[in-house]
């Protein structure tokens, strides 16, 4: 029919969060509003795995119940050995699946993927092909239309080879890969792009904390545009460490009462596993949890509940090296905690409570944790991502391929930042003080249109545009001089050290200092009650254009400063 | 960020000492930037992107996208879905809308069959806010008819149903494009594309090839036609049909009108094949192509003949000359050899004769100087000592010694004692040489 053939050139593109352990496909709702769609399971978080059973496929969590009784034909946790050589790669997570093999100069996994007994090589790519095929369909099905795009979210270190992998293998599963667009950023998009969020200024720490990796990255928003000021990996962080701890501790009860160790045995251990992970995403919502394994090991039932607090004290150390991730991101973009204005928590493990309110401690109050335990409002963390791609994906649908190419070249994104804020002085009296206008690490160009109160009884004034750096001020509630002022980042370890050290809180603020004078301008005669708009326009040669003028007036004060 | 925050900080005032020209002055310098890397995401990146890439200011790229999005909603209002409304088709009644053009009634006689789902529905929500029976009285319009806004709802209804919508489309006699004559002149190609064109409309398997040019290749041509030729159609005419009487009525008469109208469509259906088939062959016929094509294929048949012909002839002339060539090289080798042996005879022959001769001298030697008797007559005995010491010293010399001894004895003469010194010089050399012995000739000893 010619509705058919006129719709096969269109473009229908979905947002897909492809992670190690699970993933998400999001669109946006004719609301448009970003939306997770479940596949035929009811799933959201479709797990990452893939089960071949007499050259059938099973896919997402009826797949991952086959790690316990048919783990060699199982695939999991492949996500990160795209595009990768065998020797770079951690074999680690797959000792409970299908082991990872070599094969030319790429990953495979060795699989009875068919009906005869001998087992294929299946390379990473295939296996990512069809995952995504199949992701592919579950969203074709939801939304009743032929997905044909997506734009794909993926860790802040995958590589080119690893890029073009997943390219690679979306193109073979039918989605045209629209962009490939970082996992941190698709977060921030996420909160950035409802519709009460207003566009700021602001510092952003995305805390990624998944299955099996956890990652952070610091993000400077500036206008609604996003820049990664510097990212901390731990790949060997992340909720199967936490399930690890709730498999010793029921292993050790169930040892005191059986005397065998079910970790012993194979299948025993990935029944465990099983449900120590279910356990455990049970006590981030409730403060009780129960867990129940028929025929555990030597054909004995097992069950047992944990509640929170044995879970956080058994966890304990293992969140704070969540923490001590967040704090070394924060630490390696060299600035200070309380520059920090809003921390968003992203990935499965995120849920558990105790890390968001370990991360509220180290923050100020003024931080906004974005965490379901901390805010209400906070979108599911799961499904962050995802929504984020999907956002994407409804921003570039429209637009050619050839332009979008041509939008993520490094021509179009490699753009100067400020080094410094740019705002204005006050002087009222002795006190002299700076509010900055355009902050730190905004890309260039930029302009930014401020209004600024008058005296009260209007008449002429000045404007001093300047520039200005920020400095965490310390002060001792003793009065005892501090001569030791941290300009930057670097001291903060020094300084939180000294903290724990004397029991004495010191109170740690941030102090804009101005560097120097850019610019002065004066506004005369300006009404009683009157305001005064400032524009401040940056070119990409830091050459500035400022404007000035009252509100309602008609004359401006107009002027330019060169590029140094 | 075009809207404006509001800083609640008041400005100091300005000191009395302060001036500028222009109330402006220009103190210091940004310091340097620092390169990074944006993310690639996000609405306000696009609009980044977007101004970096045709080097647009704020303010212009403001406008830019402000005068597109004007742009925008004067298409979705104003688009080309709006066609005069002939006045005649307003006075229709729904009753027979059998009769009537669907795409005329919506204002979609530019589509007709290509016109999209999305393009019925905007029509006909267009054509309803223009001819609901509400917005008529609304206007003052006090009559009451509302039949242009039914056979708007029928329209609607039928093209918005795919299976109706293909009936109405086969029987569409205003998409159909007439072929031209075979006496019409004018280019062949210009004249039958739009032909096969509005055809291909009716193929099950899309794309359907089109006619192309004159520059198209034997496989373009060839598949176009085996693709008419082999044309798989939906085209229907159960829209022709007639009105099946409810079933309330007789019903013999009721299956009598659907045996009718089976038959009526069968028959349509296979006119409608014939038709092709006609059209098709009638375009081939006009085709130049294929007559180029065959011209072609002939002159490349020829020529792979004549090639071959003159290929063997070319063979056999080779191997006659080869015969004779042999032949030649035969006759020169036996006539080279007949030659060779009558010289060597001929040498023989006078070598013989030379040795003969030289015997001659010899023997004529020793008579010559009478057989070398001191006085007289020489006895028979001296005579025959004499000639046989000859005979034994010719039979030990080859033939070279021969004639040299001949020369020296005719050097000689008739000197007997020189003779005799010749001869006896010489067998001294032969006993010398090994070849005769002390003793074996009497008398040159």
């Amino acid at each position: 029919m010619s509705d058919e053939t006129n719709g096969a050139g269109e473009r229908f593109a979905i947002g897909v969060s492809f992670g190690n352990s699970s993933s998400s496909i999001a669109r946006i709702n004719p609301e448009g509003k970003a939306e997770v769609i479940a596949n035929e399971e009811g799933d959201r978080q479709i797990p990452t795995v893939l089960s071949y059973i007499g050259g059938e496929e099973y896919h997402g969590s009826q797949a991952k119940t086959q790690l316990v009784r048919n783990s060699k034909n199982t695939v999991a946790y492949f996500r990160d050995y795209l595009g990768k050589n065998f020797k770079s790669i951690d074999p680690t997570p797959c000792h409970n699946s299908a082991h990872p093999l070599q094969t030319d100069s790429t990953v495979a996994f060795s699989i009875c993927d068919s009906d005869s007994e001998t087992p294929n090589t299946v390379t990473v790519s295939e296996i990512t092909t069809r995952h995504l095929r199949r992701l592919k369909q579950s969203a074709t099905d939801y939304l009743g239309k032929e997905v044909n795009s997506a734009v794909i979210t993926v860790p802040t270190d995958f590589n080119d080879a690893q890029r073009e992998a997943l390219t690679a293998a979306a193109k073979d599963a039918g989605l045209e890969v629209l962009q490939l667009i970082h996992e941190p950023v698709a977060a921030a998009l996420a909160y950035d792009a409802r519709p009460e969020a207003v566009v700021t200024d602001k510092l952003v720490v995305v805390a990624d904390f998944g299955g099996i990796r956890s990652d952070a990255a610091v993000i400077a928003c500036r206008g609604g545009m996003y820049t990664i000021l510097a990212t901390a990996h731990d790949y060997e962080l992340g909720g199967s460490t936490l399930d690890k701890l709730v498999i010793d501790h029921f292993a050790k009860e169930f040892v005191k009462k059986h005397k065998t160790d079910p970790r012993e045995d194979v299948r025993g251990l990935a029944k465990l596993k099983l449900e120590s992970e279910a356990t455990r995403k049970a006590l981030s919502l409730g403060t009780n949890a129960t867990l129940s394994i028929e025929s555990l090991t030597n054909g004995i039932d097992y069950g047992s509940t944990i509640n929170r607090t044995r879970y956080e004290l058994l966890s304990n150390k293992v969140f704070g090296q969540f923490t001590s991730l967040i704090e070394q991101v924060v630490k390696k973009a060299e600035l200070d905690v309380l520059d920090i204005d809003e921390v968003i928590f992203s990935g499965g493990t995120s849920h558990t409570p105790k890390i968001a309110l370990l991360a509220r401690n180290i923050f100020s109050e003024k931080t906004k944790i974005l965490a379901p335990s901390t805010e209400t409002t906070a979108i599911n963390p799961s499904e962050l991502a995802a929504r984020g791609a999907a956002i994407q994906a409804s921003l570039i649908q429209e637009i050619e391929a050839e332009d979008i190419e041509q939008s993520i070249h490094p021509m179009v994104t490699a753009t100067p930042h400020l080094t410094n804020a740019i705002g204005v002085e006050f002087t009222s009296g002795e006190a002299v003080e700076f509010q900055p206008l355009l902050n730190t690490q905004t890309a260039l160009p930029a302009r930014r249109v401020a209004q600024y109160n008058v005296p009260k009884e209007g008449g002429d004034v000045i404007i001093r545009v300047c520039e200005g750096t920020r400095e965490i001020k310390v002060t001792k509630p003793e009065a005892k001089p501090k001569e030791e002022k941290p300009a930057k980042g670097e001291d903060d370890e020094e300084d939180s050290d000294f903290d724990s050290d004397d029991e004495e809180e010191e109170t740690r603020e941030v102090v804009w200092k101005t560097q120097q004078p850019i610019a002065e301008l004066a506004i005369k005669s300006v009404k009683a009650n009157g305001k005064v708009e400032l524009m401040v326009h940056i070119n990409a040669d830091l050459g500035l254009q400022i404007t000035a003028r009252e509100v309602g007036g008609q004359s401006a004060v107009r002027g330019a400063v060169e590029s140094p | 960020m075009s809207s404006a925050q509001v800083i609640n900080v008041t400005l100091p005032i300005l000191s009395a000492s302060w001036s500028a020209d222009k109330d402006f002055k220009a103190v210091g310098k940004v310091s340097a930037a620092t390169q990074r890397n944006l993310e690639p995401v996000g609405p306000h990146f696009l609009a980044h992107a977007r101004r970096k890439r045709h080097q647009r200011t704020f303010s212009e790229d403001e406008r830019i996208q402000a005068q597109q999005n004007v742009k925008k909603t004067e298409e979705d209002e104003n688009d080309d879905i709006s066609e005069d409304e002939d006045p005649m088709m307003l006075q229709r009644d729904a009753k027979d809308w059998k009769s009537q053009d669907h795409y005329a009634v919506l204002g979609l006689t530019k589509y007709r069959w290509r016109a999209t789902p999305e393009q019925i529905k905007r029509a006909h929500r267009k054509k309803v806010l223009r001819h609901h029976p509400d917005k008529k009285a609304a206007l003052g319009d006090r009559d009451e008819n509302d039949s242009f806004f039914k056979c708007i709802q029928k329209a609607t209804e039928l093209l918005s149903d795919p299976v109706k919508r293909r009936q109405f489309d086969s029987v569409d006699e205003a998409a159909e494009v007439e072929p031209p004559t075979k006496k019409g002149k004018g280019n062949f190609f210009k004249l039958w594309a739009p032909v096969f064109k509005a055809e291909s409309r009716f193929s099950n398997k899309q794309p359907v090839p089109q006619l192309g040019d004159e520059n198209s290749t034997f496989e373009e041509v060839n598949t176009f036609y085996n693709f008419w030729y082999d044309f798989d159609s939906w085209r229907t005419f159960e829209y022709l049909d007639e009105d099946v009487p409810d079933d309330n009525e007789n019903r013999d008469q009721k299956r009598h009108v659907e045996k009718k109208n089976a038959n009526a469509r069968r028959k349509r259906k296979t006119e409608d094949t014939a038709r092709l088939r006609h059209l098709v062959d009638d375009c081939a016929a006009g085709d130049e192509r294929i007559k180029k094509f065959r011209k072609a294929a002939r002159a490349d048949k020829d020529k792979k003949r004549l090639d071959k012909e003159a290929e063997a002839k070319r063979l056999v002339e080779e191997k006659e000359k080869a015969r004779l060539e042999e032949e030649e090289r035969k006759k020169n080798a036996e006539e080279s050899a007949k030659a060779d042996r009558e010289k060597a005879k001929k040498t023989k022959e006078a070598a013989k004769n030379a040795a003969k001769k030289n015997k001659r001298v010899l023997k004529g030697s020793v008579k010559d100087v009478n057989y070398l008797a001191e006085s007289g007559e020489p006895s028979a005995a001296q005579v025959d000592s004499v000639l046989t010491d000859v005979d034994f010293i010719i039979s030990k010399v080859d033939n070279e010694e021969l004639a040299a001894l001949a020369e020296r004895l005719t050097a000689a003469g008739k000197d007997a004692a020189a003779v005799k010194n010749v001869y006896t010089e010489e067998f001294k050399r032969l006993v010398g040489a090994g070849k005769a012995k002390d003793g074996e000739a009497k008398f040159f000893s």
